[in-house]
């Protein structure tokens, strides 16, 4: 099978790869360029725990193809630290327990980011609409609001 | 996921000259990379068009025009749509989830394929995906199938809540291929199933939707979109509806009634809406016209409960119009 090259800006890093036209971003990220942060839930959009930023808007990284993003820039989880400083969502997640297994963690993180960017996190009842993207199993549902709301009204 | 080749392009020109030569568009990919993956779509060259120019939304004089190319997200947050036609932003937004409606586009909103189980399993017999093997639904779990519309091949619902707003506006499409443009009602782009369930849809090969137009509504239209399903979001709908009154002196001028989730294609209700005129804007109307809507409908052994939800949903929306400003 031919590869494809392309170059997308993951976490402020310019990054080329060749890789299979068929090779979803998530396989990219994970695969390619082993930046495992972001999970492999269901592989069809219906779990969230791929959520990804690209150029600035949260996505499911396992229905996009990666040659689709070439020149794009990239946010996963592991770039929203700055150094050892955790993202103030990161931090609220700690905080409020959000999390039990941490599977759907990473997602709900980037999500929550997202969320809160596009001002859709006013309300409890806002935030749970505007992160039915995002499924966790383990039911810390209680805990990822709060760190949502903890996190939004502190910037 | 079978190996394919692919292409770029940035012009309709080179599109349509791409799919003529056998290329299967490519826009946000969630459904279309989601079957492929699962090896239900096969596609031997895809051509991706998101660089295309299609993505504007705008008002011409005070219609709404969408591109086909623009993400579910943008149009639902659009300052001409709320404008406009706030009835599509609630339809859109009561889809998918925020990540999907970032990346999906309103023509491949409209192409969505069905999300009945058997489809997606390879080792079921299938009409759509299989002509001739038969259809597991129809003596199978059925609680999500349709109730009008259906054939003894194929009783999958048509899933995009979209289209049942645009079916409920007047919408049209513009679309563009090998012989030239043409432009038609949203609500005549399905098919119903008949005996070729793997027909979804009336696009020549090589078709390029490019644009969707909703023409104005008369005045003082009041326009709600209800979705029922089984949890309170990111879930299809077991039936929708989108309602368009126009209430003066407390008299009904007009109505449109389309539903979700109920047909093999979004489903208009012209018996209800014809019922509404005249009358005035009260419960016992809007069962009158509930009545009419589930005339015809032929229930499956799992889903005898969607004919009385599609009646109250009806009612419920129309109550919910009927109550705005
Ligand atoms: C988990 C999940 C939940 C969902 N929930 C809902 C829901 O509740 N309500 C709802 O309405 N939808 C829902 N969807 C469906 C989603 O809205 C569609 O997948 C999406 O709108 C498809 O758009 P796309 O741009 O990604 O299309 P693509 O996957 O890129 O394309 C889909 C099809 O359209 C064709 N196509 C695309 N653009 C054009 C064009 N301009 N001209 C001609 N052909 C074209 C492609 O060739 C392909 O056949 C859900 C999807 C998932 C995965
Ligand atoms: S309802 Fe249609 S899509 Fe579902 S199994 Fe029957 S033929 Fe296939
Ligand atoms: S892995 Fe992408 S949505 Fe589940
Ligand atoms: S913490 Fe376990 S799935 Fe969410």
């Amino acid at each position: 099978m031919s590869t494809r090259g392309v170059t997308i800006t993951v976490n402020g890093e310019a990054r080329s790869i060749e890789c299979d036209p068929r090779t979803s971003l998530l396989d990219a990220l994970r695969e390619h360029l082993h930046l495992t942060g972001t999970k492999k839930g269901c592989n069809q959009g219906a779990c969230g725990a791929c959520t990804v930023l690209v150029d600035g808007r949260r996505i499911n990284a396992c229905l996009t193809l990666a040659f689709m993003h070439d020149g794009a820039e990239v946010t996963t989880i592991e770039g929203l630290a700055t150094g050892d400083a955790l993202h103030p969502l990161q931090a609220a997640f700690i905080d409020c327990d959000g999390l039990q297994c941490g599977f759907c963690t990473p997602g709900q993180i980037v999500s929550g980011v997202a969320c809160i960017n596009e001002g859709h996190a006013s309300s409890a009842a806002e935030i749970q609409a505007w992160m039915s993207g995002n499924i966790c199993r383990c039911g810390a549902y209680p805990g990822i609001i709060a760190a949502i709301s903890q996190a939004a009204g502190r910037s | 996921m079978f190996p394919f080749s692919l292409e770029k392009v940035r012009t309709e020109d080179e599109a349509l000259r791409a799919a003529a030569a056998g290329g299967r568009f490519l826009a946000g990919g969630t459904t279309l990379i989601d079957l492929m993956r699962e090896e239900i779509e096969q596609p031997r060259h895809l051509v991706d068009i998101n660089a295309l120019p299609l993505a504007e939304i705008r008002a011409e004089g005070s219609d709404l025009l969408i591109g086909a190319l623009a993400r579910m997200a943008d149009v639902a947050g659009h300052p001409e749509t709320l404008r406009l036609h706030p009835l599509i932003a609630e339809s859109l937004l009561e889809g998918a989830s925020p990540q999907l409606r970032n990346a999906a586009s309103i023509g491949g909103n409209l192409l969505q394929r069905v999300r009945c189980p058997y489809f997606r399993m390879r080792d079921a017999a299938c009409n759509k995906r299989m002509p001739g093997t038969g259809c597991s639904a129809i003596g199978g779990l059925n609680a999500g199938h349709a109730i009008l519309g259906t054939s003894e091949h194929c009783v999958a619902t048509h899933p995009s809540d979209l289209a049942v707003a645009l079916v409920a506006l007047d919408a049209t499409l513009r679309v563009r291929g090998p012989e030239g443009e043409r432009s038609f009602p949203v609500e005549d782009l399905f098919r119903l199933p008949g005996e070729t369930p793997h027909l979804e849809h009336t696009l020549m090969p090589g078709e390029l939707i490019v644009e969707v137009r909703v023409p104005d509504g008369p005045p003082a239209r009041k326009a709600r979109y209800l979705k029922v399903r089984d949890r309170a979001s990111y879930e299809f709908a077991l039936v929708s509806t989108a309602v368009v009154l126009d209430i003066q002196d407390d008299r009904i001028l007009s109505a449109r009634i389309a539903a979700g989730g109920v047909g093999t294609r979004p489903w208009r209700m012209r018996a209800s809406e014809a019922a509404l005129i005249g009358k005035a804007p009260v419960r016992e109307a809007f069962s009158a016209a509930a009545e009419l809507a589930v005339r015809g409908a032929r229930p499956l052994s799992g889903n005898h409960y969607k004919v009385d939800l599609l009646r109250r949903t009806i009612v419920r929306a129309l109550e919910m119009a009927g109550d705005m400003a």
